[in-house]
């Protein structure tokens, strides 16, 4: 347990990283003594464009990239999304107006979605089972001779349910062969709560585009990437200055980039070790959970699954009253209530997978991180059993059911 | 969540929770689109005062509070003072309540109502100004956006 100033238990890694302090450390010169911009011509500019080109490398080696240049930056995961989304669109409107993604992707995706449909696309979002998992049989049979982009998350931000994307890639492949060489259906993955948490290989996964965000696995907040496969010509989306090879104009956040890098690297290199920790941790609380809270249950994938990511419903309870008792008691989660979504609608991705608003309502997510310890999660066990007690018994619903007419 | 202190006491202290036997009016009502339900029991005496009052609740921490506060200010309270708490009057009691958490404390005035309608039910009485109860009567509103 890190986040120093203050003692809280943080279990929404999902949410946001803390930034590591060699991270910090490397971000910090770049800042204050090698500011220059990169587009200069003198000394101090050539050090700030090295160090973003070096930041590149990394990504492109953690992703399994062939060529550095195969990664643009962004101001953020949302940002790298929308590019690949909106550019693809718009390069392949004259041959089709199909998008095929599923239920539950991350409102990045989906309202990216939502807009080109007012503005004449056709977009089929997948269902999901009750693991949160797609079928790649149904994605494959809503394919249409107008599709241009795939577009499926390789991990699930609130379940954890991890997709089947090298299936995806390798269905697409195939019948990429039978299309004209500039009818290709193109493949995006938001990737960002899947790289430095589990492999990620773009060649293995057959993708054309993949989007990264720094703020998950503990670099900067506003910083991203997409990865544009060589050869796909993708339209800039930001306009401007010629920065990324004119793809992506505005002057590069330096420091955040060099953070980004090194955040990436670090992470790929603790991946294996953590990702083991992670699961272990994982599995024992959800065990522990289930069998010590009555009317609990997981919700997404048992295996297919993040490492760091639970997901449970309490049943007859709401998810806001326990956040706040679990800050209380200095813990940090967070819940697909309807009550905490601030659009007052509960999570989508629960209702696709079939939860009834009561049962989203009830919904705890814990995410763990590299500083979490199992006494941290012991801790969460003292807490959590009378929580849910208390808010039981404050419940209309439990009331109903303990004493049923 | 930027809650009062107020709000926060109460929801963390919550005051007249639970059920009262044999009460003489139960409110139940709730929200149709998000699912959060709120019941009060009232204990009624012949001199039509509210002598007790108690609550569930099922919804987040604003309607917690605001349904406990609510009994606090009907305790003591004739039928037809109980009828004069709005939602405002249950904002102001807890300083006030996040925008997005309004239409809690409007569940809060509805199951009030409720329960003095089902104890006007119950005795064959009209109270003056009451009107019945509509269960899952209006709906979150939509503005705010993710994060
Ligand atoms: C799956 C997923 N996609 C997209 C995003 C958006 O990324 P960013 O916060 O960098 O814009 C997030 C995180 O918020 C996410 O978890
Ligand atoms: S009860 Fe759902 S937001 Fe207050």
């Amino acid at each position: 347990m890190q986040m120093n100033q203050r003692d809280v238990i943080y279990l929404d890694n999902a949410a946001t990283t803390q930034v590591r302090p060699e991270v910090v450390d490397a971000m910090i010169e770049y800042l204050s003594k090698d500011y220059a911009n990169p587009s200069g011509i003198y000394a101090a500019s050539a050090s700030a464009k090295a160090a973003v080109d070096a930041a590149r490398e990394k990504i492109a080696v953690a992703i399994g990239a062939t060529y550095g240049n195969e990664i643009y930056f962004t101001g953020s995961g949302t940002e790298s999304i929308n590019w690949a989304i909106k550019s693809t669109a718009q390069a392949a409107k004259g041959r089709g107006r199909h998008i095929i993604t599923t239920a539950v992707e991350h409102h990045a995706v989906l309202h990216t979605c939502q807009f080109l449909e007012k503005n004449g696309f056709d977009v089929t979002y997948l269902p999901v089972d009750e693991y949160g998992m797609i079928s790649v049989d149904k994605l494959e049979a809503a394919i249409r001779p107008d599709t241009i982009l795939v577009t499926v998350m390789m991990a699930n931000n609130e379940v954890g349910t991890i997709m089947p994307i090298a299936k995806i890639g390798a269905v697409l492949a195939e019948i990429n062969t039978k299309r004209d060489k500039d009818a290709k259906i193109l493949f995006h993955t938001d990737a960002i709560q899947a790289v430095g948490h589990i492999p990620v290989d773009v060649n293995a996964l057959g993708v054309d585009l993949l989007s990264v965000s720094a703020h998950k696995l503990y670099g900067p907040k506003g910083v991203g990437a997409l990865y544009v496969r060589r050869g796909i010509k993708l339209p800039a989306f930001i306009h401007g200055g010629g920065q990324e090879r004119g793809r992506r104009a505005g002057t590069e956040n330096v420091a955040g980039i060099v953070g980004f890098g090194a955040a990436t690297q670090l992470a790929c290199a603790e991946m294996a070790e953590e990702a083991l920790r992670h699961t272990q941790m994982r599995d024992d609380l959800i065990g522990k959970i289930l069998a010590s809270v009555p009317h609990s249950h997981l919700n997404g994938h048992p295996i297919s699954r993040l490492p760091g990511n639970i997901n449970i419903t309490f049943e007859f309870i709401e998810g806001e009253g326990m956040l706040l008792l679990l800050d209380a008691r200095g813990i940090a989660a967070s819940s697909g209530s309807a009550c905490t979504s601030g659009s007052l609608d509960p999570s989508h991705v629960l209702l696709a997978m079939g939860l009834s608003h009561e049962l989203a309502h009830g919904s705890l997510r814990l995410s763990f991180g590299r500083y979490t310890t199992t006494e941290d999660l012991d801790k969460l066990m003292e807490a959590l059993p009378p929580i849910v007690e208390r808010l039981r018994n404050m419940s209309p619903l439990w009331e109903d059911f303990l004493k049923p007419i | 969540m930027n809650y009062s202190d107020k709000v926060m006491d109460y929801f963390l202290n919550p005051r007249n929770m639970g059920e009262i036997e044999g009460a003489s009016g139960i409110g139940l009502v709730g929200n149709a689109r998000c699912g959060d339900i709120m019941k009060i029991y009232l204990d009624i005496d012949g001199g039509n005062i509210i002598r007790d009052a108690k609550f569930k609740t099922f919804g987040c921490g604003a309607a917690v509070a605001t349904s406990s506060i609510a009994t606090e200010l009907i305790i003591g309270k004739t039928v037809q003072e109980a009828l004069e708490i709005t939602n405002s009057s249950v904002m102001e009691a807890l300083d006030g309540l996040p925008t997005a958490k309004v239409h809690c404390s409007l569940l809060a005035e509805e199951a009030i109502q409720a329960a003095l309608w089902d104890y006007a039910q119950k005795n064959g009485m009209v109270i003056e100004g009451l009107k019945p109860p509509t269960y899952g009567g209006h709906d979150h509103h939509h503005d705010a956006d993710e994060s």
